[in-house]
C-alpha cells in the first residue's frame, strides 16, 4: 500500500495550529516515513497534484478565498479534519460576528486610531482581493467535516495521536486531560 | 429626577431586596431608568452600579433608554400571528412612521414586541402604558395613534366597551374579557369567600389542614404536578426564622391565561387559600408574584386585599384565632418567562436577575430570603380552599385516581369558543375539541411551547398527570396553519428570547436548533439534519431548570408527531448541505467598499 497523503491549510487562523503540528518535534521524521505531504505550507506545494487522504484545516472562513480553498479541500480530500478553535467555532476572528461588517471596515480603514496614513479614506476594493464575508464561519457550516480536533492550539500530542489513529485504524486514546476544557 | 428616585428608594426603606419595586416605579415615572437614577440607587442601596444594571438588563420591561411617553408592547405569540398580528404591526409602523424597537423622534411613541401577554383568547393584543388593548385591527390602531397624537391619556384610548364580568368594575376598567365557558368548584359562584377561614379553620389544627390537603391528593396546578400536601408538610417541618407563602402568578407559558381569569373573577379565593397555607405552614407573610403584563390589575387587587383586611380575613388574629396573623403583598415581575420557575421567581423577589437556583436545597428548606417557603400556583391556592371546606375525601370524587379534582384550561387558537374551561381531570382531547367548537383540527399544543404538539391520532389521549400533563394551555391549530413556520419556529424564538443565558446548553442549543429549522424551511435541509435535531436536543437535558430542559420540545414533539412536514422540505438527493450562500454572504462588504462581487476569480 502506498503512503497516505496529507494536505494542510490555514484559512482565517494564526498559523498557531500549524506551529503545533511542528511541535511533534523529532516525530516529524517518523511522520514523513508514515505519510506523504501534498498541498501544504509545510512543503510549500501550492496546488493539489493528486488525490489526498487526509485534509487538515486550520482557521474558519472570513472571506471568499477561504471558502474556495475549503471547498477545494473537500473536493480533493477523502477525510477532512477541523483543527483548532478557529476552524471549529470561528475562534478569535469570529469576535467580529456581533458587529456589522460596515462598522468593522470603517474601524479598520477610516475611523480607527492607527489609520493615520489613509488620509483619502480608501477602502480596499480591488477585484483581485478576496471578498469579506458577512461574518466568520466555522468550516462545518460551509462543507462537511469528518473530525474535529479541539484546542487553541490543539496539543501536538493530540494531533499526533489523531493522525496515528486515522492511519493505523486503531481507536484513539482520549484521556480526561484531553477532553476537559476548564 | 434625582429627588424622585431618592423618594422611591426611601419608600422601600433602602432595602435592596425590593430593587424590583424601585426599578418598576422609576421606569414608570420616567419611561426609562437613566444612569443618574442607577447612580442614586447604587449609592443609597449600597450596591455596585453593575449589580443594579444586571437586574435592569434581565427584564424586558426595564430600559436604560427612553421607551416613549406611550410605550406600545404588541404581543408576539403564535396565536396573535394567527389572528392578524402582521397587519396590526404594519398599521402601527405606518401610523407612527417608525419600526418596532424604535421610538418616534419626538419621544412620544415607542413600538416594541413582547412575548405572550396572556390574552390568547382575544388576540391581537397590546399593552400601552400598562393598559391592555385586545382584538386590535388596523383600523383601531389608526384610531389609537390619532388619539395619542391629539394628547389623550391612556384611559381615554379605551373608548370601546369594557370586557365581561369583573373587568367592568371601576377599579379594573379593562377591555379584557374573562371568557369563562365552563365552571367547576373554583369558578363557581356558590362559595362565599371567607367561609372556610371564619367557620372551618377555627376548628382545625394546622396539621389537620395539611392532612386534608394530603388526603385530597391534589398536585400542583402550575404544570410540574408536585403533591401540594407534601410540599406544605415539608415546609412546616423546616426550621427557620420565618416561613413564607408565595403565590406564583407569573403565568408566562404562551397560551395560558387562566390565572388572569381566576385573579380577575375570584381573587378572594386565591388570597384566602394563601392565608390557609400560611396557617398550615406557620407563616405570617404571603406574596403574590404577579407578572408585569397584569399590572392593570394592581389597583383592583389591592382593593380586594384591603377589603379582606377590613373583614379580618387578613391581618392579626384572623377570624378570632389567637396568633393567626397573615398578610399579603403584591410583587410585580418585569417581563421574564423564566421567573415562573420557582427558584428564579425567588431570585426576582429578592431584587435580582431571575436566574434559577441550583437545587437542592429546595425552597421548602431555603426559599425566599433563605427561609422555608412554599410556592404554589394561583389555581392550587384557590382549590385548597374548597378542599379544606369539604374535606380531602370529597375532592377525590372529581377527576381520576392519579389526577384528582378539576383543572382550569386556557383554550385558544382555531376554535369557535376560546376561553377558560374548568373541567374534571380525565377529559380526553376529543371531548375538549367538541366542547370548544373546533373542527378540521390539524394539531393541538398541550401545555404550551414546553409541552407537546399532538395530531389527530392522539386526540383520544387523556388529560392528567399520568398521560397528557398540562398547566392549562391548550392551543388548537386548524388544517390551514403551517405548523413548522408559524408555530414551531415561533415557539423556538420564544425560548431563545426567554433563556436566562446561565446554562450554555439552553443559551446555545436553542439557537442551533432554530437555525437548523430555518435552514430546513429554506429547502436546504438533508436527512441528517433531522437526526441531528433529535440527538442534539438531548444536550438540553443538562440545563439547570425546566425552561432549558423543555426548550427543545417544540421541535422534538413536532418531529416525532409530524415528521412528514419536515420531510416535505428535505433534499433527498444530497447527504450534506449547510445552506451556505456565498453570494449573500459577500453582498454587504462589497457594497460598502464599492466593488462588484466577482465569483469567477479564483
Amino acid at each position: 500500500m502506498s503512503k497516505p497523503v496529507i494536505a494542510t491549510t490555514s484559512l482565517a487562523g494564526c498559523f498557531g495550529c500549524h506551529m503545533s503540528i511542528l511541535d511533534i518535534d523529532e516525530r516529524i521524521l517518523q511522520l514523513i516515513e508514515l505519510v506523504e505531504f501534498n498541498k501544504s505550507p509545510v512543503d510549500d506545494i501550492k496546488t493539489f497534484t493528486k488525490p489526498v487522504d487526509i485534509g487538515i484545516i486550520e482557521g474558519g472562513c472570513c472571506n471568499s478565498e477561504n471558502v474556495e480553498v475549503l471547498k477545494s479541500f473537500r473536493k480533493n480530500c477523502k477525510i477532512l479534519i477541523s483543527l483548532g478553535e478557529c476552524a471549529i467555532m470561528g475562534g478569535l476572528p469570529a469576535l467580529r460576528n456581533g458587529i456589522p461588517i460596515e462598522e468593522c471596515l470603517h474601524e479598520a480603514y477610516i475611523g480607527g486610531p492607527t489609520v493615520g496614513l489613509n488620509k483619502m479614506g480608501i477602502m480596499p476594493n480591488d477585484d483581485e482581493l478576496p471578498m469579506l464575508l458577512d461574518k466568520v464561519y466555522p468550516c462545518h457550516e460551509i462543507v462537511k467535516i469528518d473530525y474535529f480536533l479541539p484546542g487553541c492550539p490543539p496539543r501536538a500530542d493530540l494531533i499526533w495521536d489523531a493522525l496515528v489513529a486515522l492511519i493505523t485504524g486503531d481507536p484513539m486514546k482520549l484521556p480526561y486531560e484531553v477532553v476537559k476544557f476548564d | 429626577m434625582k429627588d424622585t428616585v431618592k423618594q422611591i428608594v426611601e419608600k422601600y426603606s433602602k432595602d435592596k431586596t425590593r430593587l424590583m419595586d424601585i426599578l418598576i416605579e422609576t421606569q414608570e415615572a420616567f419611561g426609562f431608568i437613566s444612569s443618574e437614577a442607577i447612580e442614586v440607587m447604587s449609592v443609597m442601596l449600597n450596591m455596585s452600579k453593575v449589580d443594579v444594571e444586571q437586574t435592569i438588563s434581565f427584564y424586558h420591561f426595564f430600559s436604560t433608554k427612553p421607551r416613549g411617553e406611550y410605550a406600545i408592547y404588541l404581543n408576539d405569540s403564535a396565536v396573535a400571528h394567527m389572528f392578524g398580528r402582521q397587519a396590526v404591526k404594519e398599521a402601527f409602523e405606518k401610523e407612527t412612521g417608525i419600526r418596532f424597537g424604535e421610538v418616534t423622534p419626538d419621544g412620544k411613541i415607542g413600538l416594541f414586541n413582547t412575548a405572550c401577554i396572556g390574552m390568547n383568547d382575544q388576540e391581537p393584543a397590546a399593552i400601552i402604558n400598562n393598559k391592555v388593548f385586545t382584538r386590535l385591527t388596523p383600523y383601531r390602531v389608526g384610531e389609537i395613534i390619532r388619539c395619542i397624537r391629539s394628547g389623550c391619556k391612556v384611559d381615554e384610548l379605551i373608548n370601546e366597551s369594557y370586557g365581561d364580568g369583573k373587568n367592568q368594575l371601576p377599579s379594573l376598567r379593562a377591555m379584557v374579557s374573562s371568557n369563562i365557558r365552563r365552571k367547576g368548584m373554583i369558578l363557581s359562584d356558590d362559595y362565599v369567600y371567607g367561609t372556610v377561614t371564619s367557620e372551618v379553620l377555627p376548628k382545625m389544627s394546622p396539621e389537620a389542614v395539611i392532612a386534608e390537603i394530603k388526603h385530597s391528593h391534589i398536585r400542583g396546578r402550575g404544570g410540574a404536578g408536585f403533591p401540594t400536601g407534601l410540599k406544605w408538610e415539608f415546609c412546616r417541618r423546616s426550621k427557620g426564622e420565618k416561613h413564607y407563602v408565595i403565590c406564583n402568578a407569573d403565568e408566562g407559558e404562551p397560551g395560558t391565561f387562566k390565572d388572569r381569569v381566576i385573579l380577575t373573577e375570584k381573587p378572594e379565593l386565591v388570597f384566602e387559600g394563601m392565608a390557609i397555607a400560611g396557617y398550615a405552614i406557620g407563616g405570617d407573610e404571603g406574596i403574590l408574584y404577579l407578572r408585569y403584563e397584569y399590572r392593570y390589575m394592581k389597583e383592583y387587587l389591592e382593593q380586594v386585599l384591603d377589603e379582606m383586611r377590613n373583614k379580618n380575613l387578613l391581618g392579626k388574629n384572623i377570624a378570632g384565632i389567637e396568633g393567626f396573623d397573615f398578610d399579603i403583598r403584591i410583587q410585580f415581575g418585569a417581563g421574564a418567562y423564566v421567573c415562573g420557575e420557582e427558584s428564579a421567581l425567588l431570585e426576582s423577589l429578592e431584587g435580582k436577575r431571575g436566574e434559577p437556583r441550583d437545587k437542592p436545597p429546595f425552597p421548602v428548606e431555603k426559599g425566599y430570603l433563605n427561609q422555608p417557603t412554599i410556592i404554589n400556583n394561583v389555581e392550587t391556592f384557590a382549590t385548597a380552599v374548597r378542599i379544606v371546606q369539604n374535606g380531602g375525601e370529597w375532592f377525590t370524587q372529581f377527576g381520576t385516581e392519579d389526577s384528582t379534582g378539576t383543572k382550569i384550561l386556557s383554550i385558544s387558537g382555531d376554535c369557535m369558543f376560546p376561553g377558560v374551561y374548568e373541567v374534571n381531570w380525565g377529559f380526553n382531547v376529543n371531548d375538549m375539541l367538541n366542547m370548544v367548537g373546533a373542527y378540521d383540527v390539524q394539531a393541538v399544543q398541550v401545555g404550551g411551547p414546553s409541552g407537546t404538539l399532538i395530531g389527530p391520532d392522539e386526540f383520544n389521549r387523556t388529560l392528567g398527570y399520568s398521560d397528557l400533563s398540562t398547566g392549562g394551555s391548550m392551543i388548537v391549530f386548524g388544517k390551514q396553519r403551517n405548523l413548522l413556520s408559524d408555530v414551531v419556529l415561533n415557539f423556538m424564538e420564544f425560548f431563545i428570547e426567554e433563556s436566562c443565558g446561565s446554562c450554555s446548553t439552553c443559551r446555545n442549543m436553542t439557537q442551533v436548533m432554530a437555525n437548523k429549522l430555518k435552514k430546513i424551511l429554506k429547502g436546504k435541509g438533508v436527512v441528517k439534519d433531522l437526526e441531528d435535531l433529535r440527538s442534539w436536543s438531548k444536550v438540553l437535558q443538562a440545563s439547570r431548570c425546566g425552561l432549558g430542559q423543555t426548550a427543545g420540545n417544540p421541535i422534538i414533539s413536532s418531529l416525532k408527531n409530524f415528521r412528514h412536514l419536515y420531510e416535505e422540505f428535505i433534499q433527498k438527493e444530497k447527504d450534506f448541505d449547510e445552506g451556505f450562500d456565498l453570494v449573500a454572504a459577500v453582498q454587504d462588504s462589497c457594497k460598502y467598499v464599492g466593488r462588484v462581487p466577482n465569483f469567477h476569480h479564483h
